[in-house]
């Protein structure tokens, strides 16, 4: 190779790296592919606690000796602590749903 | 000539291009932790190689353990991912990053990034440790994210440090603490956004960094690119990621993420009776010092006679005096080469040449700091499965 073309091509990696970095970057994550289980009220889960994070939240927990009070207390957490906009009414679904299917 | 190097790079930056934009979900295989509901689909993210996936909203990714066994510095494509909110930066513009430092201080300031690469750079090799690692093996089982023992890493982090840019803002007069944000945030306004404290002695010791460079390439993404703090010797909590805003304040920061989150027992060694809830709390701070195996996976079959073990060890920050090992269960030690020292944060390899007996053997592995702190027989427990430092063992079969 000559020395224009390894200028020229020396260009070319110049620009590259220059519109590497001077765009946003568009980082894209993989699609989702964790599923709640089929169960009664699953669509209230679905609506309630797939707004803030991915199924695989709830489905990599441990099994528990006391599940109903496990995932009443998770519930609880996420409506107290970080602010689940959750109806009073949904509530009992969502962790009677929980404690049966995890 | 073409240079060789040159076309690397440029195919390099193709790749990385490439990669940056793939959507597909790629189900690669599984993986099964050794603890119950541990099954893992291995997933693949740009920037990175094939992963054990914890959670995908916000990404959480657990480095397979193998990798350890490859060096002490742990590949950038390797290296765990921990987040905590779902809306993050993905089209952040690294042109436009602005790092704004304010609060308790005589001039507060606005850096770009060209700013922060322009000032003097500094280099440091320490592992960064998620507070959750190893929460799996707690028992009783905790709430939380389900980690086996890939949620660490150790790396070389190059950047300037926190004490630099907080004597060019001018901290003032009865400062207490520094606080720091990162670009990503909770998807409602009503949960509360991540912010994390460190004392104001902490933050001027001269270690904390603010960096932007990680074995040599800048951050990848989702290890908090285009600049994270570095806090050697902590747990990752305080490694702020996407870190935009420094603020100096005059009291003890009291948001959520400090005040009720990553706390833990304010005991002597920092656990209490399993399954009991503490009375009184402090904000998780150093790691306890862990040593592993990681050539001799658990339930292996190996030939009877010699063999050479090898692994890892670090600490919170004294650095490794000693690693010795066990081919009988924890009867009888020997005491293991260490490998060479890239510094007290870092991994510190070890290697010890064994005669194995034929049967079943316990292989156990206990590292001792240069203060004397060594790890327990039985796992300290507490409930939200930090600190875990337990002695390990691996149990093979040697024919």
């Amino acid at each position: 190779m000559n020395r224009t073309s390894l200028t020229l091509l020396g260009l070319a990696l110049a620009a590259c790296i220059g519109a590497a970095t001077a765009a946003p970057i568009a980082y894209k994550t993989p699609d989702e592919v964790a599923a709640f289980k089929p169960g009664p009220n699953v669509d209230v889960v679905k609506n309630n606690c797939s707004a803030c994070h991915s199924v695989d939240y709830v489905v990599t927990q441990p099994p528990m000796k006391d599940k109903k009070g496990f995932w009443q207390a998770e519930v609880t957490k996420m409506i107290k602590v970080y602010g689940a906009p959750i109806d009073d009414a949904d509530v009992g679904k969502i962790v009677d749903y929980l404690a049966a299917t995890y | 000539m073409i240079d060789r190097r040159d076309l690397l790079k440029g195919a390099g930056l193709t790749a990385l291009a490439a990669g940056l934009g793939s959507t597909k979900a790629l189900a690669l295989d599984t993986v099964t932790l050794p603890f119950a509901n541990g099954e893992r689909p291995l997933v693949k993210y740009p920037q990175k190689r094939p992963m054990i996936g914890l959670t995908s909203r916000p990404p959480q990714l657990e480095t397979p353990f193998a990798v350890f066994n490859d060096g002490p510095i742990t590949p950038n494509n390797a290296f765990f991912v921990r987040y905590h909110l779902s809306d993050l930066p993905y089209d952040l513009d690294p042109d436009k990053f602005t790092l704004e430092v304010k609060g308790k201080v005589d001039k507060p300031l606005k850096l770009s990034l060209k700013d922060i690469r322009k000032m003097k750079a500094t280099e440091i090799v320490a592992v960064n440790q998620c507070s959750g690692n190893s929460r799996g093996f707690s028992e009783p089982r905790v709430a939380g994210g389900q980690l086996a023992n890939g949620a660490m890493g150790c790396a070389r982090w190059r950047g300037v440090p926190l004490k630099t840019v907080l004597e060019m803002a001018g901290v003032q007069a009865g400062a207490k603490q520094v606080t720091f944000g990162g670009m990503d945030g909770p998807v409602s306004d009503k949960t509360p956004d991540f912010v994390k404290a460190l004392d104001i002695d902490h933050a001027r010791d001269g270690e904390v960094m603010l960096a932007y460079g990680m074995n040599g390439e800048d951050l990848p993404f989702l290890n908090g690119f285009p600049l994270r703090l570095v806090v050697p010797g902590y747990y990752g909590t305080y490694w702020m990621k996407h870190l935009n805003e420094i603020t100096v304040i005059d009291s003890v920061y009291d948001g959520f993420w400090m005040k009720s989150a990553y706390r833990i027992p304010d005991t002597p060694n920092n656990a209490i009776e399993p399954g009991t809830a503490p009375k009184a709390t402090i904000p998780i701070n150093r790691f306890t010092i862990r040593s592993f195996i990681t050539n001799v996976a658990d339930g292996a079959k190996l030939k009877a006679g010699s063999t050479t073990l090898r692994g890892i060890a670090f600490d919170g920050g004294k650095g490794i005096k000693e690693v010795s090992v066990s081919t009988d269960g924890g009867k009888t030690w020997t005491n293991a080469k260490l490998g060479k020292d890239l510094g007290k944060y870092a991994f510190r390899e070890w290697k010890l040449p064994v005669k194995l007996a034929a049967g079943p053997v316990e292989l156990k592995v206990r590292a001792t700091g240069n203060a004397g702190e060594t790890q327990p027989d039985t796992p300290r427990w507490n409930p939200a499965g930090y600190l875990r430092n337990v002695v390990e063992t691996v149990r093979v079969t040697a024919a």
